[in-house]
């Protein structure tokens, strides 16, 4: 294993310090749980649009309205960003720009992203609670809402990545920039 | 009083320090006659009368640690739920026009937190560093704390801070506790990153971190790898004590000068990848929507912004007369160099002091005296940092975004004052 080694004033030795102890592969599979725009991460499992909306409506609609546009909690479709719907000027906001027509299916650049952080984090008083059958299901039916999929669409790792996403192509890279 | 002597070294009653404390000294010395009267004393009188009763009883025993006192019990965090159904996400505001100086109370240090604040075991937390090193690696809290820490004095700042003022179409007459409480500065203790991945052995084609935390939502951001070993750090001490466990307890990423979501709390993970995740942060909430309707991602860095805390928004002036004029700067270019008061709605502007250290990344406090005459005015606060960039108006910052955009907000902020003496939050 190699060392790291740093000079202290005053010190002519090098200390090494070197307390990392290497990870297992079981261990780093248990906790690996990202999952990049090509696939990477994605476990085997399936979902469609139907189950994704039985599911939907028993565990998300109370936070996400009833077509996921609704609020109170951040849209995943439909006519509106991350705008409160406690905000009085929130119908003039929208009329006057209709940029306000955010959501996730809008504004978010990969499809897989909603499975990440669905399986991670939803539904926010259970996360890491659905099975990954369940969050493909999820996946394709908020998919479904944005019309980016069909009704009959059933999900798997190998389809999710293939969904195009309109946010991406509004993508501006501001750090790739500079 | 002699109101003559001052030096006014722009309009609205800005005035120059050294006058205003000449002026002051003389108005100390006449006051000081005034309290020279003694009574005669008789044999039988007790001091003790003339004195409050906290000069006539022993006081309380001091505590294991200490709050502070039941008169400053107003001085509170504020939270303002997102979603209201539930407690997890919610937006804690620090009280900025309650503190001077440029360091924040721990346990009043702003938090936006997406799934509420875990509470985690230290003995058996953990960061795993894995993915594109030649040595993936765990180690232990107690590990790490045995690794070489650097001490830096940084601001947080959220990307959503001021955003209210962005997105209302008029000012909303909001405290400066409202509009600017997502902006903090501590001292930070901790490891270098670099010194982690050194161990762990960065292969050369990681260019980018997965970062997460154990919080219920694990909470995550692709960062590059440049600024992790740049002067990234693993954080475990905040203002000389442990993190609180609203900062991460028991350790943070921290990314000086960049967006506060940034700085992941709870750190348990990083992986090393060649492309960022595309997290859930960066698809959606923390990125800004620009005037052309496309869409800009991995704005990391918070630019240079200052805003005036004393006197700010619902606050009221009680009398025309003398006030100082102090707030805080801060960039995340780099240091301040210098910021610029007017009291005249940005007719004519001074240069105000800088209270040193005027450090890299840090909270800079500034002062500029001020005579207000009772007339109504505006007051502003301009930052320009260490590149020679200066905050832009409101304007020219909507000019660049989407209306409905509200991440990154840094324009001139501006106070007005009424005659009756209010202050109120103004597009001015």
């Amino acid at each position: 294993m190699m060392t790291f080694a740093f000079a202290l004033p005053g010190l002519a030795d090098e200390l090494e310090i070197n307390l990392g102890t290497l990870a297992t592969e079981a261990e780093l599979h248990s906790r690996s749980i990202s999952i990049f725009p090509g696939g990477r991460g994605l476990p085997p499992g399936s979902g469609g649009v139907g189950e994704g909306a039985e599911l939907y409506r028993a565990r998300c609609r109370t936070c996400h309205g009833e077509t996921g546009s609704e609020g109170p909690a951040s849209r995943l479709s439909g006519s509106d960003g991350w705008m409160s719907f406690s905000d009085p000027l929130r119908i003039v906001r929208i009329q006057k720009n209709p940029l306000l027509v955010m959501s996730v299916g809008a504004q978010w650049p990969y499809a897989t992203s909603i499975f990440d952080y669905v399986r991670r984090a939803m539904p926010h008083t259970a996360p890491k609670s659905l099975t990954n059958d369940e969050v493909y299901a999820l996946t394709a039916y908020i998919l479904y809402l944005n019309e980016l999929v069909s009704e009959d669409a059933i999900l798997t790792k190998e389809n999710l990545p293939g969904v195009e996403m309109p946010g991406r192509a509004r993508t501006v890279d501001v750090w790739q920039e500079e | 009083m002699k109101h003559s002597r001052l030096d006014f070294l722009a309009g609205g009653g800005i005035v120059d320090r050294r006058s205003f404390l000449l002026a002051g000294a003389s108005f100390l010395a006449a006051s000081s006659l005034g309290s020279a009267r003694a009574e005669a004393a008789q044999g039988d009188a007790r001091i003790g009368t003339g004195f409050p009763g906290w000069m006539r009883a022993p006081g309380k025993p001091d505590t294991g640690y200490g709050q502070p006192v039941s008169h400053e019990s107003q001085v509170q965090k504020r939270s303002r739920p997102v979603v209201p159904e539930t407690t997890g996400f919610t937006l804690w505001h620090t009280p900025i026009e309650n503190q001077r100086g440029a360091i924040t109370p721990s346990g009043l240090h702003f938090g936006v937190h997406h799934n509420g604040i875990p509470d985690i075991d230290p003995a058996k937390h953990e960061l795993v560093i894995h993915g594109l090193v030649e040595r993936p690696l765990t180690f232990s809290v107690e590990n790490l704390l045995r690794y070489p820490m650097v001490s830096r004095i940084l601001f947080i700042e959220c990307s959503g801070n001021t955003g209210a003022n962005a997105l209302s179409p008029f000012a909303r007459d909001d405290s400066c506790q409202d509009l600017f409480g997502q902006v903090s500065g501590s001292e930070w203790v901790g490891v270098p990153f670099r010194h982690l991945l050194e161990e762990a052995g960065l292969q050369a084609s990681a260019k980018w971190a997965i970062a997460e935390g154990a919080d219920g939502g694990s909470h995550a951001r692709s960062v590059p790898v440049s600024k992790l070993l740049d002067d990234g750090m693993v954080a475990f001490y905040q203002n000389g004590e442990r993190l609180r466990g609203a900062q991460g307890y028991p350790m943070r990423l921290l990314l000086p000068g960049w967006e506060g979501n940034t700085s992941v709390k709870w750190l348990h993970r990083l992986e090393f990848t060649e492309t960022p995740a595309f997290t859930k942060d960066e698809s959606g909430l923390y990125t800004e929507f620009l005037s052309d309707g496309s869409i800009a991602r991995f704005s990391f860095l918070m630019d240079v912004k200052s805003v005036i805390t004393h006197p700010s928004g619902t606050q009221t002036l009680p009398e025309k007369g003398f006030y100082e004029i102090s707030g805080l700067a801060w960039s995340g270019h780099g240091k301040l160099s210098q910021v610029e008061v007017s009291a005249d709605g940005g007719r004519s502007w001074a240069q105000a002091e800088l209270h040193g250290p005027v450090l890299d990344k840090a909270l800079t406090r500034f002062s500029i005296p001020w005579r207000w005459d009772g007339n109504p005015t505006v007051l502003l606060s301009r930052a320009t940092d260490e590149r020679g960039v200066r905050q832009p108006t409101r304007a020219e910052w909507k000019a660049r975004y989407a209306s409905h955009s509200f991440n990154h907000y840094n324009a001139i902020q501006s106070w007005r004052i009424g005659s009756d003496g209010s202050v109120e939050n103004a597009y001015a």
